[in-house]
């Protein structure tokens, strides 16, 4: 390619030495600096807005707080934990959103790797075709399983007396459906790159798949099986529509529900939703920054959902 | 054979395949039985077969039966989808998005992902673009809900706009606000009448020694307060000038008496006013003092009105409702169906900002991850050959990168088209059902007793909308 390149006739412009002037350096850092504060500010406004007390936040904008730092308060976080457990409060939507969003995740990153297993070592004919399928889901709406899903849950419900529909469990079958595909599509790209003599070698050994999954596959699966566990954590976390729609009429809401209803209260309590916001991005912030490198990958291999 | 996830890289360093490409076992291995791998199959087989491939069957037979679900229906749901004018609103709202968003986003992350690698600090920047991708949709619309507050006090951007509107045009002391029906001329009380552009003006005319006396009423008490007025003054004549009060005509004791200056009534200060000869130009302005008095001095043989400013009411600038229902297109001389297809709503504006918010970092990262995988040699070759570096970006990057930003371009075409939680959260309730999209009303109507066929049809309409995108994927995965 070089080569080619380099044998390239050569025009009258390449003889004209290149521009590289000092200045557009700098005004190249001053642009990218004003789109970073940009991309910064509104951060920074929400955490200064659940900091301020509520009647200062009728008065003024929260960049006032640059001129006068003393008016900020936790007074809005004690409001918010001193309601404690109480279905529909915080602390409750919280402990909500941590019990759908843990088993989903777990359940996702176990289930995927199985099937994974099985779509990239196994023997049985269809393979090809069952992972195209997949794909395919990849970019299904989920609306297209809502209804259904509904009706069966209530089926379940009232022929087994278990509660589906309206429940934590309901909610979680329904995400961990719907987070498969993706964990599927990725770990089987992972382990395609698995040399199948390693394996093989295990095979020979007597090693059973069950030995072979847990001792062989899943060690070397880990930073894939990390970066689904994050990406899905961070999706579940985030989800509105799924948790409206299977926890709508039940008591126990999500964060991201809990913050909807206050937008929907039509009173002037940005300052419980303010706050609210901030518990809510604090724990995907976490754990982007504990493990950033996991998440873009898991970003990167996704870029599909 | 390419692995889909790459060995090490995070937001500092992103470099390696990441456009996966199906790749077959290379044979050997396998199951010694058909048993093992079919029961390392099952739980994901199950799973996806009852929550997934069931539900997305019977939803295409559901969209055919009525509300009940009970009676066959045909097309019904379907013709309901395309005469509906709410679902109109929604379906053009889905056409802005998927015309606006993707494009913008992707333009923005090769902006980005280009510029960043000519500075040193470019993990900071990243990190800090990249975030708010983690942030849920509810919470980043709240958040920019509170930035397109409506009361420049709190809001943001009209705070901002505030800023420079009153530095062009300052408002007056007494402003009046038109929005509530209040006008300059319903200030008039005694002596005075509307005058030309704005003003008032003092309904006698008066030459050099007259005096005049000007009675305003519906102006606050604490305006006044906050302008200093003290109590009214009754003028004194003098000779050469033009001397007078303008007070507020209203005298808490005596709530129906006009014309007459009371103790308990207040001068109006600070007011800018004009004397205007016969021919409407003024000669002379002064203002008003702290008790409503003022003076002309110097003043010349002939009859001359005194009018007081249209400067002094003028209202400084209140707010946009940038998450309210206004279109920026004129369409209210349309009819509902032409309004409902035409109309460009300014939420939608506000909304895809705040959109592009969170998903730049995504397009950024995806895109500069393509880029560090370009094959360096080919961009040196070309600025060998003298191509500048907006040259090579454009004839030499770009293209090489054309995989990559079709990719995000699709990812993000499939996003807006399944548009919901920043709509639910962003707009205002005013503007709820205009701003709304396909998945909004699947959820309304899923949620409505009377929906769920209308639903299941919208929920297809949904699906044929990705299904090209799915091809897409499918296509690039086989190789």
């Amino acid at each position: 390619m070089s080569v080619q390149a380099a044998s390239l006739p050569v025009g009258a412009q390449a003889k004209k030495p290149r521009l590289r002037l000092r200045p557009t350096r700098l005004v190249l850092n001053i642009v990218l600096a004003a789109i970073a504060i940009f991309w910064l500010v509104p951060s920074i406004g929400i955490a200064i807005i659940s900091l301020r007390p509520n009647s200062a936040f009728e008065q003024s904008g929260w960049w006032t707080v640059l001129t006068a730092p003393a008016q900020l308060t936790f007074s809005n976080y004690q409001g918010l934990f001193s309601a404690g457990f109480k279905p529909g409060q915080v602390l409750d939507s919280l402990t909500t959103s941590i019990a759908i969003t843990v088993p989903v995740t777990i359940l996702v990153t176990v289930i995927s790797s199985l099937t994974a297993y099985s779509l990239v070592f196994g023997r049985w004919k269809g393979r090809t075709l069952v992972f195209l399928l997949i794909v395919a889901m990849l970019v299904l709406p989920l609306q297209m399983a809502l209804i259904p899903v509904a009706s069966l849950y209530k089926v379940v419900d009232t022929s087994t007396g278990l509660h589906l529909f309206g429940s934590l469990i309901g909610a979680i079958i329904f995400h961990v459906a719907f987070g498969l595909p993706f964990g599927i599509f990725l770990m089987r790209n992972f382990y395609s790159g698995i040399p199948h003599d390693l394996l093989e070698a295990g095979r020979i050994d007597g090693a059973g798949e069950w030995t072979l999954f847990r001792k062989v596959v899943m060690p070397i699966g880990i930073p894939a099986l990390a970066s689904l566990a994050i990406f899905q954590f961070i999706w579940v976390w985030n989800d509105l529509l799924v948790a409206l729609i299977f926890l709508g009429n039940s008591s126990h809401i999500t964060l991201t529900m809990f913050l909807y209803g206050q937008t929907r209260a039509l009173a002037n309590n940005y300052y419980i939703i303010s706050s609210g916001a901030m518990i809510s991005i604090i724990v995907p912030l976490i754990v982007f920054f504990a493990f950033q490198r996991y998440f873009v990958r898991g970003v990167l291999a996704g870029a599909v959902k | 054979m390419a692995v889909a996830v790459p060995t090490t890289e995070s937001l500092a360093t992103s470099s390696t395949e990441i456009l996966p490409t199906a790749s077959t076992p290379a044979g050997g291995g396998g199951f010694r039985s058909h048993l093992g791998s079919l029961l390392f199959l099952l739980p994901g087989a199950v799973w996806l077969a009852i929550i997934v491939v069931y539900p997305f069957i019977a939803t295409v037979v559901r969209s055919l039966f009525d509300a009940s679900g009970q009676n066959f229906v045909g097309l019904t749901n379907y013709k309901a989808i395309f005469s509906t004018t709410d679902i109109i609103v929604s379906l053009k709202n889905n056409v802005v998005w998927v015309v606006l968003f993707p494009f913008l986003v992707t333009f923005f992350g090769l902006v980005f992902a280009v510029l960043t690698e000519r500075i040193r600090w470019s993990t900071a920047f990243k990190t800090i673009v990249f975030m708010p991708l983690v942030f849920s949709a509810t919470a980043a619309g709240l958040t920019w809900a509170s930035i397109f507050f409506i009361d420049p006090h709190t809001g943001m951007v009209n705070a901002a706009v505030q800023g420079v509107s009153n530095a062009v045009s300052p408002p007056g002391l007494y402003p009046i606000d038109p929005t509530t029906g209040q006008t300059v001329a319903g200030l008039a009380a005694t002596g005075v009448q509307s005058g030309p552009g704005g003003t008032l003006e003092s309904k006698t005319t008066v030459g050099a020694g007259g005096t005049l006396e000007l009675g305003l009423i519906a102006i606050s008490p604490s305006e006044l307060q906050q302008n200093g007025a003290v109590v009214a003054v009754a003028p004194t004549a003098t000779s050469g000038a033009v001397t007078g009060l303008v007070w507020r005509d209203f005298s808490p004791t005596h709530p129906t008496q006009r014309g007459q200056v009371f103790p308990d009534e207040d001068g109006i200060p600070g007011l800018h006013l004009s004397l205007v000869g016969s021919s409407g130009s003024a000669t002379a302005t002064t203002t008003t003092a702290t008790n409503g008095t003022f003076k002309f001095d110097g003043v010349g043989s002939g009859n001359y009105r005194v009018q007081i400013d249209a400067s002094n009411f003028h209202a400084g600038f209140s707010g946009i409702f940038f998450l309210g229902t206004q279109s920026l297109t004129p369409t209210s001389s349309l009819s509902p169906t032409e309004q409902a297809i035409l109309s460009l709503p300014i939420v939608d504006i506000a909304m895809i900002i705040a959109y592009l918010w969170i998903w730049a970092g995504f397009a950024m990262v995806v895109i500069g991850a393509g880029l560090a995988a370009l094959n360096r040699e080919v961009l040196e070759a070309a600025q060998i050959d003298g191509a500048s570096e907006w040259q090579t970006l454009r004839r030499v990057t770009v293209p090489m990168l054309m995989p990559v930003l079709v990719v995000v371009f699709v990812t993000m075409l499939i996003n807006v088209l399944k548009i919901f939680d920043i709509i639910l959260n962003m707009a205002a309730p005013s503007s709820q059902a205009g701003a709304a999209t396909i998945a909004v009303d699947i959820y309304n109507e899923f949620s409505s007793p009377t929906g769920q066929g209308l639903a299941a049809a919208l929920a297809v309409v949904l699906f044929v909308l990705v299904v090209p995108a799915m091809l897409f994927n499918l296509k690039r995965i086989r190789g």
